[in-house]
């Protein structure tokens, strides 16, 4: 189990931070995320794996409007 | 979870050439044309993003007399809004109402307006009191009328008075001219009026973007939510086009004082026209943000490409969508109104701005529409758009999902002078209204106003148009219509204003709010009414829970409405702080606030102004001129605690199926915050724990958004807080204040 945005979401071997947006459909294209507190660039998304019991804050930007 | 990928091969071929024209009758028009007074006047530049001096116009008397702009003025109002609000205190008394002579419309574009080097610097702001709320409104818009104004000689230009036939107010910047003509034979409605005036007015044929008409159409002569089109001329297309003050009725204004369009004739647009005092930083912050829209946009929102609309998608996923009169945040057809269907639609090749010099260039073209409808039935036109809150309010608010009825429906808002955000919202209260039985067939006068039925909304806008049957009710506004189905017996009146979202009189514009309360406070505790152009914190709050206590609520409600105040009294666009960011905001401190092009903006104020700045005074200028605006409205009988009321479906769900569409959500909520179990529970005992809950942190809200702005429980700025930002030395500001404390 991992915290994303302080709600909980299941957890899987290998889980990328592409995975968790996907998970969430956060479909929104200018996110600031942070894995237990590190910074993951958008470049590393496929491929920054999660570690069980990670907390991630997905940021998103405000736009609207 | 892709995002969209533009294929160009998908782009209609659409002949845009082959558009109406109106210019047919344009010779006789002209000659129609009477001068009922001219005055010249030494056209001047600005000085440091200056004119230095306003124009005053009484559409009555005919007296047009030049006023200077003092120290005083610049130092706390700074400009655009500011400017307005200052001139429009002057004006009117607390006992004036929108259709006295003494309302004034001020139009004022801001020091930075008209520079050509950053995005998004075309902007003019326009204010008066307001037909629908009685206090102050202010709309922000594009086009060229604002700039221009001011490369003719202005700051600002203050309407006041009413004339006993129609007229135009034309400004010729080159000749330093100004004449109020009679016009009584000039079409009434904007996409021909404009085209006609331009043509008219333009010296040769490379005159024409030199151009800019004010106007609205016949929607405005009989509702009270008339619009203000701000023309620019499009040279690719050799066409007119618009961007729109649409809130709060200003066209209504306009029209009550008998005012058919402002024509300004401004000198050829050049990179130096502003004067500012430092133009190598302004050349350089200018070059930085056109190679990040250059290099990030793509990857980003992708305004070139698809402007606003590009949220209609991310909106309908995060279940924030206002759909059937803000009751669900989402539908299966928004995939026919959104950003795949308006890439193949719009069909510009090339940047598409409203103000020169602007890389974000979000303006967006649909060409080839032939209308279906009305009075222009047949005819072959350009529509602007459509923007995030077109295709939100006039589609999915209303379930319309066919995109040429939607088109059809803000061409027709645009021609007519109707608000499309008010419209929007207006008519999905009207089609809940008649699903729920409030309204039957009797009681519009045949209109069948189900969800989704294009036609019948078509009608009622054309009903409005003409000031008929049930269009001419409908364009009193919901609060109006609320008060009038309450009157007639129609129906429960706790249910019709609940679900009539309106607050301060104003239409809600096109966000779901519910499930977030510090959006619920940035709609209601606004000074104007529930425009998302102070605070548009959904996503920090609902989405990334950055807002967890009421205090953290009321510091976003305290920093957005006054950061994005500013861009009001500067000229500046919005769209260009948040809809692209620098590559490495991601690793910038407070990165939602988007650091970089804060001081951007901190930067190109000092340059064009020569007045240093840090983005601590940007938050103070913004405070000096909303703390004013507060007491305006307290001035006006209004802007207390009781005002910035908010209706039901805003904060909650109203109706059994809205709760149940949410059930899990919802007795979660009941669970965690409430300490309660809704085991065993009806849905209406549920409801009513929620209606009691959301009330109560609303409430709770309210407390801590109004200290935190220095103001009393009764939303009251205090003396301490006047003193604190200079508007001690007002003392009708301070009298007012000391009436209420």
């Amino acid at each position: 189990m991992i915290l994303v945005n302080e709600e909980p979401l299941n957890w899987h071997e290998g889980m990328t931070v592409r995975d968790v947006l996907r998970a969430r459909n956060y479909r929104f294209p200018m996110l600031v995320i942070h894995v237990n507190d590190t910074l993951v660039q958008k470049k590393d998304y496929d491929t920054a794996t999660i570690p069980d019991g990670a907390v991630v804050k997905v940021i998103h930007l405000i736009s609207g409007g | 979870m892709s995002q969209l990928v533009f294929d160009p091969s998908k782009v209609m071929d659409i002949d845009y050439t082959q558009r109406t024209e109106y210019l047919d009758g344009l010779e006789a028009i002209k000659a129609a044309h009477k001068v009922l007074k001219e005055i010249t006047y030494t056209p001047s530049l600005p000085d440091k993003g200056y004119t230095n001096r306003t124009l005053y116009v009484n559409v009555g008397t005919h007296e047009i007399t030049e006023k200077p702009v003092t120290q005083q003025m610049k130092d706390v109002f700074i400009g655009g809004r500011g400017f307005g609000l200052y001139h429009l205190w002057n004006a009117v008394k607390s006992t004036t109402r929108w259709n006295d002579p003494e309302n004034e419309i001020i139009i004022s574009p801001g020091p930075v307006a008209g520079m050509t080097q950053y995005a998004g610097t075309g902007k003019s702001l326009v204010v008066s009191l307001s037909p629908q709320t009685d206090i102050p409104i202010d709309s922000n818009v594009g086009g060229f009328y604002g700039p221009l104004l001011k490369f003719s000689g202005f700051d600002a230009l203050e309407l006041q008075g009413k004339s006993d036939k129609d007229i135009i107010l034309f400004i010729d910047g080159v000749k330093g001219i100004i004449r109020i003509e009679e016009a009584p034979t000039d079409p009434v409605d904007s996409h021909v009026l404009a085209e006609v005036l331009t043509h008219m007015y333009a010296e040769n044929e490379k005159d024409l973007p030199n151009i800019s008409v004010v106007s609205t159409g016949a929607a405005a002569e009989h509702s009270l939510i008339g619009m203000l089109n701000f023309s620019f001329y499009d040279r690719r297309r050799k066409c007119v086009r618009f961007k729109q003050a649409g809130r709060g009725g200003i066209g209504t204004v306009f029209r009550d004082k008998r005012i058919r369009a402002l024509v300004v004739r401004g000198p050829k647009v050049a990179g130096d026209l502003n004067h500012p005092a430092d133009p190598e930083t302004i050349a350089k912050t200018g070059i930085k943000f056109h190679k990040e829209m250059r290099e990030n946009d793509g990857t980003q929102c992708m305004m070139r490409r698809n402007g606003t609309a590009h949220i209609v998608e991310i909106m309908d996923a995060y279940d924030l969508l206002p759909v059937h009169n803000f009751q669900y945040g989402s539908h299966p057809d928004v995939h026919k109104i959104d950003s795949s269907y308006w890439q193949q639609r719009c069909t510009q090749h090339t940047v598409d701005g409203c103000w020169y010099g602007c890389s974000m260039a979000c303006a967006k073209g649909a060409d080839g529409l032939v209308l279906k409808t009305g009075p222009y039935k047949g005819d072959m036109v350009t529509v602007d758009g459509p923007e995030y809150e077109n295709a939100a309010g006039l589609g999915s608010n209303c379930g319309v999902f066919d995109p040429d009825y939607l088109l059809e429906l803000n061409f027709y808002c645009d021609t007519y002078g109707i608000c499309t955000i008010t419209y929007g919202t207006l008519t999905a209260f009207v089609m809940e209204c008649y699903q729920r039985g409030i309204l039957n067939k009797e009681r519009t006068g045949g209109l069948e106003m189900t969800w989704g039925n294009a036609e019948a909304d078509l009608e009622m806008m054309h009903q409005m148009a003409r000031g008929e049957g049930f269009g001419k009710i409908a364009g009193l506004g919901v609060k109006k219509m609320k008060e009038h189905f309450i009157k007639q017996g129609w129906g429960d009146p706790q249910l019709i204003n609940d679900i009539g979202m309106e607050n301060k009189g104003l239409e809600y514009s096109q966000y779901m709010s519910k499930e977030s309360l510090a959006q619920q406070g940035g709609y209601a505790l606004t000074n104007k009414g529930p425009q998302h152009d102070e605070a548009w914190l959904i996503f920090m709050d609902m989405v990334n829970k950055q807002l967890p206590t009421f205090e953290d609520k009321a510091e976003a409600l305290y920093y957005f409405p006054l950061f994005r105040t500013w861009f009001g009294l500067n000229g500046f666009c919005k769209l260009p702080w948040n809809d692209v960011v620098p590559a490495d905001n991601s690793s910038q401190p407070e990165a939602h606030k988007v650091p970089e092009h804060v001081q951007n903006y901190v930067d190109l104020f000092s340059a064009t102004t020569g007045v240093k700045i840090d983005k601590e005074e940007l938050i103070l200028q913004s405070a000096k001129v909303y703390n004013f605006q507060r007491v305006f409205n307290i001035r006006m009988g209004k802007g207390l605690r009781l005002h910035d009321a908010a209706p039901y479906r805003s904060l909650g769900p109203v109706t059994k199926e809205e709760y149940e569409s949410r059930a899990e959500r919802y007795d979660q909520q009941i669970i965690t915050e409430m300490g309660l179990d809704p085991a065993g529970k009806t849905t209406e005992e549920k409801m009513a724990l929620h209606r009691q809950w959301r009330t109560d942190r609303f409430s709770k809200l309210m407390d801590s958004v109004y200290t935190r702005r220095g103001w009393t429980l009764d939303g009251v700025p205090t003396l301490a807080r006047l003193e604190e930002l200079g508007l001690d030395a007002f003392p009708e500001v301070v009298d007012v204040v000391k009436q209420h404390l």
